[in-house]
């Protein structure tokens, strides 16, 4: 009876030591990788509590004292404050901004560069269409000053020389907004094409062919064999697109923001630098940080939903 | 296929289009380029447009003597050596695991890590953290906390993927172990996605300054060149951007800050063509499989 009982357990015993003797090197290699994971994107998370907290420099967060209001004293001192709701108001507005312009804008580059018989000329396109990418938001920015500038830009040289007022782009807010997303779309479109290009090559070329001999046009083709064979890849961008559309980058705007146009260049990204590293105030700006990421969640849950109600096959 | 007349002709506007958008690309580095060329007096006089006027290396020869530049280079190259050897060897270290089937616990370990790409704990909380740790202020602090991406390491494994698994099963049979699987098959096999994401690093860890900006404080003995770079830019150009009159900028300054700019860009410039043919089969695979 015993060694009946006993006989499987130890079989299985023996196939966990020799599958451990076979593998073990495989949890080693992984033992780094996930301790970072669980210190520098997991321990984090236990400091969220400070949102609901009232935050003291000498306490652990487990022992600082809960905040009023049932500990969401913060979050109802975030909303009345006026930076954050234009933070807020900031950060929707760019990212809708973004979506509207810099999100069609590589479908249509793809959708050129595709039609483009001469394939060296193609080429060079590319590379130098890649090249904004690679560039920092500082860079960018520095770039930016000497063109746009109101008196030492380029652009604005030109305009005088030829009668013109100078144009503030970096200092009229409307402007600012204009020139905000414009460098975004210069900095992106070419790299954002990589992905439709890619999705462009998988695209039969016989219903190409079929359609020819049906007397298709080039923008007919356009409209019924390549957009229809990109259809799943702008579906799938779309959706995380939508899901980032109030997260916020810190790069760009705090590189090209300036006092003057500060009610419209502060982002939430922004917001919590200033209030939280610069002004100290940990509480506030960790429960906007919260805010901000459970909304990201739910926006990206409710677009990947939406797009399956439409019968795509959204990202999970 | 013959090609009527009008679609001739459309293609030519499209190439047309195409060398629009490639001179808007290039135009602002020519800019750039040619007032870093410049004398002061050309720029003040508002002469410069796309050729150096007056022409002087003197700004060059500034960033390249003068030691808060020349260390301020130095670092970022240094930095963005290391980072880059930690990030890749933690992205295989990761990746590489990740791809056997019958690893126990996979399951358990994506959904760690792929988790961490949907909600992140902030700012501030990660700041506090890295305070309690003592690394706030510390260089250390622009290389360990953001050394894996979750999405680079995605990229890499579907890469492993797509090698064939019977040459890693009959490797198992010669009684390769994992180490000797990966080192000897694994990483040979992969030079492309190597080159792409250490590009991907590279490029990532010359161009951040965020993590400076927030997490070293006053230390600027360890600012990488783009925050040197962001601070000499916003006081040369605070005066000229915030009023509306607009004063005439210091041209001598204004020649620095184009040459500094040139010296932060090239380098980058230098290495990504040659790369291009890796990196765009590296970032389509990403975005299959996110």
């Amino acid at each position: 009876m015993a060694t009946t009982m006993l006989a499987p357990k130890s079989r299985s015993f023996q196939k966990t030591i020799s599958y451990l003797r076979k593998y073990w090197t495989l949890y080693l290699m992984l033992i780094l990788p996930i301790a970072f994971f669980v210190i520098f994107r997991y321990i984090p998370m236990m400091y969220i509590q400070i949102a609901f907290k009232r935050y003291s420099i000498v306490k652990s967060p487990w022992e600082m004292p809960l905040a009023n209001n049932h500990g969401f004293e913060y979050f109802i001192k975030a909303f009345a404050n006026r930076d954050f709701r234009f933070a807020v108001r900031n950060t929707l507005m760019l990212n809708l901004l973004d979506l509207l312009v810099g999100f069609p804008a590589p479908i249509i580059l793809a959708l050129l560069l595709n039609e483009l018989p001469f394939k060296r000329f193609k080429r060079v396109t590319q590379t130098v269409a890649y090249m904004p990418h690679f560039l920092s938001w500082i860079i960018i920015y520095g770039m930016t000053v000497h063109l746009l500038a109101p008196t030492s830009g380029l652009v604005n040289i030109v305009l005088g020389r030829l009668g013109f007022e100078p144009i503030p782009f970096l200092n009229n807010s409307t402007l600012w907004v204009g020139t905000y997303v414009l460098l975004g779309v210069w900095q992106s479109v070419g790299w954002n094409t990589i992905i439709y290009l890619a999705a462009l090559t998988s695209i039969n070329p016989e219903l190409y062919e079929a359609a020819a001999v049906d007397g298709a046009g080039r923008f007919r083709m356009i409209w019924h064999v390549t957009l229809p064979g990109l259809r799943p890849t702008i579906i799938t961008l779309l959706i995380l697109s939508l899901g980032r559309i109030l997260s916020s980058e810190f790069d760009r705007p705090y590189a090209l923001g300036n006092a003057l146009v500060n009610n419209v260049s502060n982002v939430i990204a922004t917001f919590v630098y200033t209030y939280g590293i610069r002004g100290l105030q940990f509480s506030l700006t960790t429960a906007v940080g919260l805010f901000q990421s459970v909304v990201c969640v739910v926006f990206l849950f409710a677009a990947d939903a939406l797009a399956k109600r439409f019968g795509e096959r959204g990202i999970w | 296929m013959i090609k009527s007349k009008s679609s001739r002709v459309g293609d030519y506007i499209i190439a047309f289009i195409c060398l629009l958008l490639m001179l808007a690309c290039l135009l602002p580095m020519l800019n750039i380029l040619a007032r870093s060329l410049s004398s002061a007096q050309a720029i003040i006089r508002n002469e410069v447009f796309l050729w150096p006027k007056g022409w002087n290396i003197e700004a060059y020869r500034f960033v390249l003597t003068d030691s808060k530049y020349t260390w301020s280079l130095i670092w970022t190259a240094i930095l963005t050596v290391i980072c880059t050897i930690v990030s890749m060897t933690m992205t295989i270290l990761c990746a590489f695991p990740l791809t056997y089937d019958k690893l126990k616990g996979r399951r358990f370990f994506n959904t760690l890590i792929i988790l961490t790409m949907y909600f992140s704990a902030g700012t501030i909380p990660t700041y506090l953290l890295l305070k309690d740790l003592g690394m706030i202020n510390k260089p250390i602090v622009l290389i360990v906390p953001n050394c894996l991406s979750v999405f680079y390491m995605i990229i890499m494994r579907s890469y492993f993927y797509g090698i064939p698994e019977s040459l890693r099963e009959s490797a198992e049979i010669d009684g390769a172990g994992p180490i000797r699987i990966l080192t000897s098959i694994y990483l040979p096999l992969s030079k492309p996605v190597l080159a792409t994401l250490s590009l991907f690093y590279a490029v990532g860890r010359w161009n951040g300054f965020s993590d400076a900006l927030m997490f070293l404080g006053n230390n600027r003995k360890y600012y990488p060149i783009q925050l040197l770079l962001y601070n000499i830019i916003k006081s040369i150009t605070s005066i000229e951007v915030t009023t509306q009159e607009g004063f005439a900028t210091p041209g001598l300054n204004e020649t620095i800050q184009a040459a500094t700019v040139m010296f932060a860009t090239v380098p980058i410039l230098m290495v990504y063509p040659w790369l291009q043919k890796y990196f765009i089969s590296g970032a389509t695979l990403g975005a299959i499989r996110e």
